[in-house]
């Protein structure tokens, strides 16, 4: 299963599922914005540290409506599954697309949902959950979707072994274009699968002569097609069409090397040792790390052999051996540098994290290990994921370890401030307690005043209108009234009369004017409130200010202490992991250096043999018959 | 000699990358299985990270002196932004050279946060210069100052950046 799993390119597709850009809608949500912002950057970890949290705050929020990422939160649920994803964590991607898979959404959301949980389940190697959620698929399906869902269902069936109905699926897809030579290529691969071995060639043909629309991503896979048709045709002893197949594949690209090893040797089985200089010259002549051109090396001068230019076959079996003392040394020097950490400490480096296409080129720097013995290794999924892992692994040790310094630099503010208000606040808090008490009080004023009035209102009181000087009089009128009352004398009279008078004329002002006063007062209390309410405003500032003072030192120390041995506990098992994951990477690289290793020694041995032969037939031949 | 011919031959019909395919087969399990500790230790530290970002936020910007600045780039917008400049009631808060992968991120849609702080409750301005080149190549210089309040809630202003020929203004100021 798993040989023709490595066959399908179906997971090169990624990157046309990969981020679609948003910008569709308005933004509401800034930190959405900014999430994404890391995102695009490739900053996986921030991007997921910012939108965790503002999915956390809006889960928290009790009228959701209300808040900005309501009206992206679809999309934002959605990319929290592709941030982990990317992130290399299945596990929580998973987790997050499931839970979309069961809200009640639209058939349009909840398909997407299904498909990408199935692309992940593929990834991880288990089609049978990709199959199950395949056929959660069903109603409206987005348009753009509907190819890449029937293509990974292709795959999944062919990952099952159920090939025959991947040929069924394959069959509608042809004509889709995103999915040119890709579609071909896998129906040939599922013929094949499935038995049909005719059709699978004729399959294969076709898809080795796909228009890839100046895709480089089509133009290998239809390489690839020619690579499969032409090893299978050169199995089944049809050379000439081997051949064929073989010289349609690219002269630059990445089956290059592969396909002019073939050629030769598809031309050595039909015989013909001249035509089979052709490319296994071209290929001899090119970088030595690589495999196929070492063969070539060898398979050069043992064309000439055949053809009994001894010399020439005896001048290049010396020259091959050369080459594969020199590849020998590199080998060994490789595994040393890789011995010694040079690997990993290159790996780590910033130009690394910048480029990944960094990685092939650490050959260039000195003491590196020669990371073209370890191209088709790096290639491959399993030891991807393993140097991304340690790359991540090291990104979170360097996370942790400025967070650790961190908490020394948050315990020095806090401090800090507490030596700053400790001795402050005490003698802040008098004085305050003192303007508190007249606030209160003159709060109270305002409210008796506002009562007043409001019964004035319902019962009027002109008398409560009256202004200081009126309301003295008024008392100065009363206390002669009182007198004259308890007086005998004969004037009281009319001293009486002149008081009575003096009343009138007050309460005549009073009840005129009463309409007029209490306008003024209603006024006036008005003003009073917009100063009341600007006191209120300073008070309530105070207070916070006042609070604010203490939480700025107080409280801290429990989630310190707590987050400070988590950082601590995370970093230990973040070294442990590294070291691991790193020791695991330099034993792969080191195992598959010893097997190129161990091949060029073989390859040294046979280059041995054949120059003594080589040479000795030369020189039995007759005069001039061992020169090219 | 035939019998470098087999090898030769059973090398090529196996192939190289079969060679890498044994070695990496042999480690295929420790790789899976250090990769489900990877998984469990990254979505550890992540709840670690949003801890350590609430704890900051309580500290270092507390809600009633909070204020952050965000730049975004219009929609469609082809300023090949170079730089911004973020002043606060006068006082130099934020510079920003842009590489090119963070100009993509902004024309994708994506904000960025240039500056995180905090100021007092009251009324503020805020001034924004940003620099960039427009599409024909010339060069552009573009300044503007906006007056804004801080209440005692946090205070989110967005700037929305455009080209002198996009049909919007220069520099947009939003308030979150």
């Amino acid at each position: 299963m798993r040989s023709a799993r490595n066959l399908m390119l179906g997971l090169t597709l990624a990157a046309v599922w990969a981020t679609r850009a948003s910008h569709s809608a308005e933004l509401k949500d800034l930190y959405f914005g900014e999430a994404l912002y890391q995102a695009y950057q490739g900053h996986y970890f921030d991007a997921l540290e910012r939108l965790d949290a503002e999915m956390a705050q809006h889960r928290r929020v009790d009228e959701r409506e209300r808040d900005s990422l309501f009206f992206h939160i679809k999309q934002a649920e959605f990319s929290v599954g592709d941030f982990e994803l990317y992130y290399r964590m299945h596990h929580r991607a998973g987790r997050a697309i499931k839970a979309v898979l069961e809200a009640n959404v639209e058939d349009a959301v909840r398909n997407e949902a299904a498909f990408r949980l199935a692309r992940i389940h593929f990834q991880k190697d288990q089609p049978r959950n990709a199959l199950e959620a395949l056929e959660r698929i069903h109603g409206d399906v987005p348009v753009g979707l509907r190819d890449e869902i029937e293509f990974l269902r292709a795959n999944v069936y062919m990952a099952l072994g159920r090939a025959q109905d991947a040929v069924e699926v394959l069959k509608r897809l042809q004509g889709s274009r995103p999915l040119t030579g890709f579609a071909a290529y896998n129906m040939g691969i599922a013929l094949l699968q499935s038995g049909h071995q005719p059709q699978a060639l004729q399959q294969l043909d076709k898809a080795g002569q796909v228009d890839a629309h100046d895709s480089a991503a089509a133009a290998a896979i239809r390489d690839k097609s020619n690579m499969v048709l032409g090893k299978l045709l050169l199995d089944s002893s049809h050379f000439a069409r081997a051949q064929q197949s073989f010289d349609r594949v690219r002269l630059e690209g990445p089956y290059s090397n592969q396909a002019l090893l073939n050629s030769g040797w598809a031309e050595v089985s039909a015989r013909n040792y001249q035509r089979a200089l052709v490319p296994w010259g071209i290929l001899a002549g090119r970088d030595p790390t690589d495999s196929a051109v070492q063969e070539a090396k060898l398979a050069l001068p043992f064309a000439y052999s055949k053809l009994n230019v001894h010399g020439r076959a005896a001048l290049l079996y010396d020259q091959a051996l050369t080459t594969f003392g020199q590849e020998l040394v590199k080998v060994d020097a490789s595994i040393k540098s890789i011995r010694a950490g040079k690997f990993l400490q290159a790996l780590a480096r910033e130009e690394v994290l910048q480029d990944k296409d960094w990685v092939i080129r650490l050959r260039a720097l000195p003491d590196e290990p020669e990371t073209f013995y370890l191209a088709t290794l790096m290639a491959s999924h399993d030891f991807q994921t393993a140097l991304q892992n340690y790359l991540d692994l090291e990104d979170l040790r360097r996370r942790l370890t400025a967070w650790q310094s961190n908490f020394d630099a948050f315990e020095d503010i806090i401090r800090l401030r507490r030596l700053n208000y400790e001795p402050l606040l005490p003698k802040v808090d008098a004085r305050f307690g003192e303007l508190d008490s007249q606030v209160r009080l003159r709060l109270e004023q305002r409210e008796h005043l506002r009562k007043r009035l409001q019964d004035i209102l319902i019962a009027p009181r002109p008398e409560l209108l009256a202004t200081a000087d009126e309301r003295i009089s008024l008392n100065r009128l009363h206390q002669l009234e009182k007198a004259l009352h308890q007086s005998n004398d004969p004037k009281a009279a009319l001293l009486q009369e002149r008081v009575e008078r003096l009343k009138g004329v007050l309460t005549w002002t009073l009840r005129t004017q009463y309409a007029e006063r209490l306008t003024k007062a209603h006024e006036h209390l008005r003003e009073l409130d917009r100063d009341v309410a600007m006191l209120k405003a300073r008070y309530d500032e105070f207070v916070r200010t006042r609070q604010a003072a203490t939480h700025s030192y107080a409280g801290y120390g429990t989630s310190i202490t707590q987050l400070r041995s988590r950082v601590h506990d995370a970093l230990q098992q973040v070294n442990t992991l590294l070291a691991r994951q790193g020791t695991l990477i330099e034993a792969v690289a080191i195992s598959e250096l010893q097997a190129r290793g161990d091949r060029l020694e073989k390859y040294q041995t046979q280059a041995r043999y054949a120059v003594a032969d080589s040479y000795d037939r030369a020189t039995n031949a007759p005069a001039g018959g061992g020169q090219p | 000699m035939n019998k470098i011919i087999q090898t030769v031959l059973l090398t090529m019909l196996i192939g190289a990358a079969c060679t890498a395919g044994r070695a990496a087969e042999a480690y295929r399990e420790q790789m899976q299985g250090l990769d489900e500790q990877v998984q469990e230790v990254k979505s550890d530290v992540l709840s670690i990270a949003a801890q350590l970002n609430q704890l900051e936020e309580r500290l270092l910007y507390p809600s009633d002196t909070h204020l952050a600045v965000f730049v975004a780039l219009a929609k469609g917008e082809t300023l090949r932004l170079d730089a911004v400049r973020i002043q606060i009631d006068g006082q130099p808060a934020a510079r920003y050279i842009y590489s090119f992968k963070e100009l993509e991120a902004l024309q994708k849609g994506g904000v960025q946060r240039i500056y995180t702080g905090n100021i007092a409750t009251g009324q503020h301005e805020i001034e924004v210069s940003l620099t960039g080149k427009l599409s024909g190549g010339k060069d552009y210089t573009h300044t503007e100052r906006f007056p804004f309040s801080k209440a005692i809630q946090p205070k989110l202003i967005g700037v929305t950046l455009a080209g002198p020929d996009s049909g919007q203004p220069s520099i947009n100021v939003g308030e979150w």
